[in-house]
């Protein structure tokens, strides 16, 4: 067994060089593959993050009172709010409260717009803090039942949205991936067609001698997964580098923009390379399965 | 041991062979000859289980051929040794490698691979040339590096389809001595042959096919005219594929 594996690197090996210009061809494209692979998943990965952030700023519902609404009956809508498992937090917010804060806020510079207001046009409210944005509908489905309410306000629309966006691109990512995978295995199985060509007198006299068949395709197995791994070695080697540029000028320029920033390098690079890798060894693998089928049959 | 029982093979139209039975004892040297397209190639390639019989039985080695499932089929060519007259050696490889490679393919370790080459590089007479690479030999040195290859793995039985085809006079009789040697150690020898001298001169079993039968099967000579025999050339080996011009 042991022989046998030995033998099947060294040959594979051999083959690899000896059809130099079809393996680099095939580890170009690869690696080509799996670049345009690369960039479409730190995007993704790193727009859904930032969804996720934003996910947390908007786990609150808010339950605005009828202004004959008294602070009793509140207390009890409270109570009743507390008792379910998808209420984090409850609080009741006074409209002059409310307004203080609002003005504080948004106004700082010139709250005195507000001063000539005869009546305060906020509402009393209840804020709720959700365990998970999810749950905001169901705590918004009992907060209706409760008598003395004007509306209610909570912001699953927007982040669905911002949801299904994530959600299409990955699904074009993913479609992209299938149709990238497909092109870089006929590319690989077309390198490995030669070398089976080139050595079908050699694989003739392999089969006289009593060669089983994985015997005759385990160089040919391996000359695909070596093309795979030098690819997705080169395709990591060039993603680290592109991607902790692009993440040194992020911080720079626009990390205001996000609270967290983007993914680290490290925690990328290195997930993708595990990515990039299986990828590199199926392809190759299933390129050169794809190139002997027809030729070794028998 | 080979044995066929009433076996038939044909090709959509072409008669390959016509309910053949045979017996080839171990230890026996058999030649096989007729015309073009009688059957011969046929005949080695159901041995070899590189054609399926469409009737009858086959039974090689005590393996039953005809029923044996694919997986085995290299088994059974492990107990075969096989040499063409075009040589089939590997060019890129010397003469040691060439033999080696039979070894590498079963699976041997590189310790027994250089026991073993050296060994059968001796008994076909070739051991000073084992760096070598085939285009550097002559016709009758590769052939008899195809025989160690044949050979290494110890088959019991030696096939050799035209051997000498390729051969002057001098160098075929090289190679059947060579060949007789080895039945004498116990390897069945079966040899395809159009070369009427040979046959005549060894005095074995002959065995004739023509149209897929069995003409004749007796000790003695090659049984046909020396002008038949001219005519017996320019045969297709190897299924048909390719033509051999002397
Ligand atoms: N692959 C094939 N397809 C069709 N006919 C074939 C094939 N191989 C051999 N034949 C036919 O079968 C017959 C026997 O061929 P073969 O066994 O090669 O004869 P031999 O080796 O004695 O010259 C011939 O008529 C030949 O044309
Ligand atoms: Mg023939």
């Amino acid at each position: 067994m042991l022989n046998s594996l030995k033998y099947t690197i060294k040959e594979a090996f051999m083959q690899v060089f000896r059809n130099a210009a079809m393996s680099i061809a095939s580890i170009f494209s690869i690696t080509a593959m799996l670049l345009i692979l690369g960039i479409f998943f730190t995007i993704t990965v790193n727009i859904s993050l930032a969804i996720e952030n934003v996910k947390d700023d908007f786990d609150t519902v808010s339950i605005h009172l009828l202004d004959e609404t008294t602070y009793e009956s509140a207390s009890t809508m409270i109570l009743q709010l507390e008792g379910m498992s998808e209420v984090e937090d409850v609080h009741y917010l006074d409209k002059d409260v409310a307004l203080e804060q609002w003005t504080n806020d948004k106004f700082a510079d010139n709250a005195d717009i507000f001063d000539g207001l005869a009546k305060n046009p906020l509402p009393n409210s209840i804020e709720i803090t959700v365990t998970e944005l999810e749950s905001a509908e169901k705590v918004a489905e009992v907060a209706k039942t409760f008598d003395g309410i004007e509306k209610i306000n909570y912001y699953k629309e927007s982040v669905d949205k911002l949801l299904k966006i994530t959600e299409s691109l990955r699904t074009g990512m993913m479609i992209t991936m299938g149709f990238l995978v497909l092109i870089s295995i006929l590319v690989v199985s077309n390198t490995i067609k030669l070398t089976v060509f080139a050595r079908h007198k050699e694989i003739e006299i392999m089969k006289y001698v009593g060669a089983t068949n994985w015997f005759i395709r385990g160089p040919f197995l391996t000359e695909g997964i070596i093309i795979g791994i030098i690819s997705a070695l080169l395709s990591s080697g060039i993603v680290t580098l592109i991607y902790s540029r692009v993440v040194k000028a992020f911080s720079m320029d626009v990390s205001w923009l996000l609270d967290t920033g983007p993914v680290p390098v490290g925690f990328m690079t290195f997930n993708l390379a595990w990515i990039f890798l299986a990828l590199g060894i199926s392809i190759g693998a299933c390129g050169s399965i794809v190139s002997m089928r027809r030729f070794l049959d028998t | 041991m080979i044995k066929f029982e009433n076996v038939t093979k044909n090709y959509d139209t072409n008669v390959g062979l016509e309910d053949v039975s045979i017996n080839i004892d171990k230890g026996n040297f058999v030649f096989l000859v007729g015309p073009s397209g009688a059957g011969k190639s046929t005949f080695i390639r159901l041995i070899l289980k590189e054609l399926e019989p469409d009737k009858g039985n086959i039974c090689i080695n005590g393996m039953q051929v005809n029923t044996l499932p694919n997986r085995l089929i290299p088994q059974l060519r492990r107990s075969i040794g096989i040499v063409f007259q075009d040589f089939r050696l590997l060019p890129n490889k010397t003469v040691f490698e060439n033999v080696a490679f039979a070894m590498e393919i079963t699976h041997q370790s590189a310790r027994n691979i250089r026991r073993q080459v050296p060994q059968v590089l001796s008994l076909v007479g070739i051991s000073n040339k084992a760096n070598m690479y085939p285009n550097q030999l002559a016709g009758g040195e590769q052939q008899r590096v195809a025989i160690a290859r044949a050979l290494v793995n110890n088959p019991t039985v030696l096939i050799a389809d035209e051997p000498t085809g390729n051969l002057d006079p001098d160098n075929s009789w090289e190679i059947m001595r060579l060949l007789e040697q080895i039945n004498i150690r116990g390897t069945t020898v079966l040899m395809v042959t159009h070369a009427k001298d040979i046959v005549d001169k060894m005095n074995k079993r002959v065995i004739a096919i023509e149209n897929g039968r069995i003409v004749r099967d007796e000790y003695g000579d090659y049984g046909y005219k020396e002008e038949d025999a001219r005519l017996h050339t320019g045969d297709y080996i190897g299924g048909g594929y390719r033509k051999y011009v002397k």
